[in-house]
């Protein structure tokens, strides 16, 4: 159990998990100064792999950006460039077919869940229980598999279009993801049952690896770790985009503020997300994909935008400042994971390491995310 | 005390669900496919590289517009042509005309991101995907495609 102990400054020592480290899911590191098997104080260092994704935003025009945005969060891409079309969309006054919309949330909602299961198998990895992470694979290839057979694509995908789409959606589609609904609902009790409910799981993460609401608006946490301290913030409720007001969906809150909650979010998000995917197929309309007149060459007038979805790991801003050419003056990315991740620094102090690790896990980082 | 059982029973019985279910899934048929010598189908949108599509007397439809090349983010599309003069018939008269002829179109494979973007701005439906996702190698001069040089050997 972590609780206040008493630190002798002479005897602390400086460990380095990562940057190439299987508990930092990815190239992040952090440097850590130890007291035995506790935390004085963490220092998380960012950079190791920028790729300067605004820059790229600044000197090429809004089509060329379009497949960068899903290179940023490799599990939950949909969201991301779900993001970067609104905003122009916005910016340059396109209308989007209600189709179009339709399936760019069907979408985007299959792409969270998959998202989810991935970050629920590697959770559990992480708290030294293998089996799961291959069950969440074989679910999570299902959606994978859909999805590959709309976009083209496995993981990076580039489907959403100024205005509409790359491509329409088959029956096929609709059949597999009907057919996935209820066999999702049966994979999400038999992890309720596996993992939820193990006892070692539980004394793990209850009461440890605290994030008070205070915290979260301190640092701007959002999405499942404001949600897991309590916080009823949820873009598509507060601030609805796209067709998210027709739906019928709740947010789940928590208010342990413990690790447990941030897991219970996420498992509750992906029962949420199921029922929006199971209205978005019933209310499907027919029509065209694209609008009648899309522009090809998108010069949105001069000003400043703002648009913010929210996706599989929080609130995705994107800021553009258009001077009226064909690429944007200024491209700015507001990451939901960077956020999350500065407040790790405070939160573990005084905290044993692996309850440390674990928390670390709970936040739900992608790291080329951070490190845009 | 009551506390300290009431823990090993409730540590067992978890331990117990848990392997049920597990022992369930051992039943359960395989998912996997034996790499090498299984493959799976290839969905109908798969997006490999790219590939020049010939029209019916097997030359490239591509009359070199450049709106690949200028579409790419990644810049990877490079072409070249040279002006060759033909001659028709307007009117009884026979005419000199120049068109421009595709000499080469690579593709560099290793900067390509996949975005779909050069086959979308084809106004003339010159390219489409291919379908290959054998691609492996430790030399990089491997995925420099000369597109029209494959276009040729498919016709051979």
């Amino acid at each position: 159990m972590s609780g206040p102990i008493h630190i002798r400054p002479d005897e602390t020592f400086t460990l380095n998990v990562g940057p190439q480290h299987p508990a930092t899911h990815g190239v992040l590191r952090v440097k850590m100064e130890m007291d035995g098997e506790y935390i004085v104080k963490a220092e998380t260092v960012l950079g190791y792999i920028h790729r300067m994704h605004e820059l790229m935003g600044e000197n090429r025009t809004y089509p060329q950006v379009l497949p960068n945005l899903s290179r940023l969060d490799y599990l939950g891409a949909l969201g991301y460039t779900h993001g970067h079309v609104l905003a122009v969309e916005r910016a340059a006054g396109i209308e989007v077919p209600e189709r179009a919309e339709y399936i760019r949330a069907i979408t985007v909602e299959l792409n969270r869940i998959a998202s989810h299961l991935f970050w629920f198998g590697a959770f559990v990895m992480d708290l030294g229980g293998f089996t799961p992470l291959m069950y969440a694979i074989e679910d999570r290839e299902y959606i994978l598999d859909m999805l590959e057979a709309v976009t083209g694509s496995r993981l990076t995908y580039c489907y959403y279009r100024f205005g509409g789409l790359y491509n329409d959606v088959d029956d096929d589609f609709i059949a597999a993801a009907k057919a996935f609904i209820p066999r999702m609902r049966k994979s999400l009790k038999k992890y309720d049952a596996l993992v939820t409910g193990n006892i070692i799981f539980r004394k793990r993460l209850e009461d440890i690896g605290p994030i008070s609401a205070e915290m979260c608006r301190k640092y701007g946490a959002t999405g499942p770790v404001a949600r897991g301290a309590g916080i009823d913030f949820d873009v598509r409720k507060n601030e609805p985009y796209s067709v998210y007001p027709e739906f019928d969906f709740d947010v789940p809150v928590y208010h342990e503020c413990d690790s447990l909650a941030r897991y219970k979010v996420r498992m509750d998000e992906m029962e949420q997300s199921l029922r929006i995917v199971e209205q978005g197929l019933e209310k499907l309309p027919d029509g065209p994909i694209m609008p009648k007149k899309a522009p090809k060459l998108i010069k949105p007038p001069a000003g400043d935008y703002y648009q913010a979805v929210e996706t599989a790991r929080g609130s995705f801003g994107i800021r553009i400042v258009s001077d009226g050419t064909k690429n944007a003056y200024r491209f700015k990315l507001r990451s939901p994971t960077y956020s999350n991740m500065s407040l790790f620094d405070e939160a573990c102090e005084g905290m044993m390491i692996m309850d440390a690790l674990a928390m670390m896990g709970s936040l739900d980082l992608v790291i080329p995310e951070i490190d845009r | 005390m009551g506390a300290y059982f009431s823990e090993i029973f409730l540590g067992l019985k978890s331990l117990f669900i848990g392997l049920g279910i597990t022992f369930k899934e051992f039943f359960k048929p395989v998912v996997t496919v034996a790499y090498p010598y299984q493959t799976i189908k290839m969905s109908e949108r798969y997006r490999g590289h790219i590939e020049l599509i010939e029209d019916e007397e097997g030359n490239p439809k591509c009359v070199v517009c450049g709106m690949c090349e200028r579409g790419c983010p990644s810049g990877c599309i490079s072409l070249a042509s040279e002006s060759v003069e033909y001659e028709v018939e307007v009117k009884g008269e026979m005419k000199t005309k120049k068109k421009k002829v595709l000499t080469k179109y690579d593709l560099n494979f290793t900067t390509c991101s996949l975005c779909g973007q050069c086959v979308e701005s084809c106004n003339f439906g010159a390219i489409k995907f291919s379908k290959e996702y054998n691609l492996a190698s430790s030399r990089k001069e491997d995925f420099h495609f000369d597109l029209l040089n494959r276009l040729k050997e498919r016709n051979s």
